[in-house]
């Protein structure tokens, strides 16, 4: 009888027997995670499940990232399908209004220089050794665009999978802290302090129709390993323009949206097993990604400034630094940046131009990536 | 001598602080209005009397639409 009751408290006992080092570890992560989401406001949608998905997987013997565990289960479905990232992205292009590039076609080179540090960074993984899969999964967190990110990992380097987007969505939310300081070395004064009224251009709707068609037509033709991407932004985008299916623009951009970011956190979360996630190599990523985010920050503020000296002084140079797709981040930042050396400076709608364009640009520069390393036989 | 100030961003009017016959410095912040989800500080463009407002709180504003007159040096 008494050895019954031991027995059976021994139970109670187990998981804590099992428990490693490394899951107190990752659990602790997924604490500050959540910490970082709940008091401190950073990508909270994202944190909270991500970070809760981290401390489940953690926690032996529930087993739930085994083969019929639920968080597998919505990983397999969601994840290693690269449903969930597609989905995210419908839900993006209902969001997004392009007029702004479509008004100063200009911010369409801002948006692609605000890429470069995708592939300054892929190389510079590769210069650490890293495999040519690897250092592509890692160069696309410099799109700076999460589902981007997840869809390139989750298809060629699902290992990397925890890391990446994990440094992916954490330095999205630090874009108000890692952009200033760039943006300030890179510019004078004198360039900061450039006024560019907004303009009261309006499109035609049946320019802002076409648009997303063609995008996907001609991207599709020019680099059809990316198309699963481009198709779904520019689909949710059509939809949101053409106005007649409204019911469907808000359901992509509200419920599905909603439902998917929960599904696609939490199993996000569930690849941070601490056996997996606590290596050198995934301190590696995370540096490099942060690298990748300024370089694609400098890039976007060094073409801005070519665009000052060839406009004769008519356009700021902050802008180009919201050519990277932290939507609507960086458009924010450099309003910001602006107002502070010219308080009647407005340089969101301008901004809003090149942030728009670093959003379709990160999703062009990963499709043309995937269709040059398919070229070269690589994947 | 009346100064126009009319909107620098498309958006909606979230709070106007001034009022009808208050002084103002330049500088000194107006309005607010919601852009893109962010909230814009609107800045007086010169230092005067408020003698008129065209905007109330939620109104939509494009941009060039007059937000507020301001009688310079009142």
């Amino acid at each position: 009888m008494l050895e019954a009751f031991a027995n059976g408290f021994s139970g109670l006992l187990a998981g804590f027997m099992h428990l490693q080092i490394s899951n107190v570890v990752m659990i602790i992560v997924g604490c500050v995670l959540l910490y970082l989401g709940i008091k401190k406001d950073f990508e909270p949608l994202l944190l909270v499940p991500i970070g809760f998905g981290c401390i489940l997987v953690n926690i032996p013997l529930a087993n739930l990232m085994e083969p019929h565990g639920f968080l597998r289960t919505i990983y397999d479905a969601g994840i290693m399908t690269e449903l969930f990232p597609l989905l995210i992205f419908v839900g993006i292009g209902a969001m997004t209004d392009f007029s702004p590039v479509l008004e100063n076609p200009v911010t369409f080179l801002l948006g692609a220089a605000g890429q470069c540090g995708i592939f300054l960074t892929l190389g510079l993984a590769l210069a650490l050794g890293f495999t040519e899969l690897d250092a592509v999964a890692i160069g696309v967190i410099g799109a700076c665009d999460g589902p981007t990110a997840i869809y390139v990992t989750a298809k060629y380097a699902p290992h990397l999978l925890g890391a990446v987007s994990v440094a992916a969505y954490s330095y999205m939310s630090l874009v108000p802290v890692i952009q200033p300081p760039i943006m300030r070395a890179l510019t004078t004064e004198k360039e900061r302090m450039v006024v560019m009224r907004a303009t009261r251009k309006s499109v035609s709707k049946t320019t802002r129709i076409l648009f997303p068609l063609v995008i996907t037509i001609l991207g599709g033709l020019i680099a059809p390993m990316g198309l699963p991407l481009l198709g779904t932004i520019m689909l949710g985008n059509l939809m949101r323009e053409c106005g007649a299916v409204e019911r469907l623009t808000k359901a992509s951009a509200n419920e599905i949206a909603n439902v998917v970011t929960l599904l696609l956190g939490i199993s996000i979360g569930a690849t941070m097993d601490g056996k997996i996630f606590l290596q050198k190599q995934t301190l590696i990523v995370l540096a490099l990604g942060f690298v990748a985010i300024c370089l694609d920050t400098a890039c976007g503020v060094l073409l801005g400034k070519v665009l000052y000296i060839t406009s004769k002084g008519k356009i700021n140079p902050l802008i180009g630094a919201a050519g990277i797709s932290a939507f609507p981040m960086s458009a924010r930042v450099v309003m910001k940046e602006g107002q502070k050396y010219n308080k009647k400076n407005y340089l969101l709608m301008h901004a809003m131009g090149a942030n728009a364009a670093g959003q379709i640009g990160s999703v062009i520069a990963a499709a043309v990536m995937l269709s040059v390393l398919k070229g070269m036989g690589i994947i | 001598m009346k100064i126009e100030l009319t909107s620098p961003i498309p958006g909606k009017i979230m709070k106007v602080i001034v009022s009808v016959g208050e002084v103002v410095n330049e500088d000194d912040e107006v309005m607010k209005i919601e852009s893109m989800k962010m909230e814009n500080p609107i800045y007086a463009p010169a230092a005067g009397t408020i003698t008129a407002i065209g905007v109330k709180e939620n109104d939509e504003v494009e941009v060039d639409d007059l937000l507020l007159v301001i009688e310079e040096g009142g």
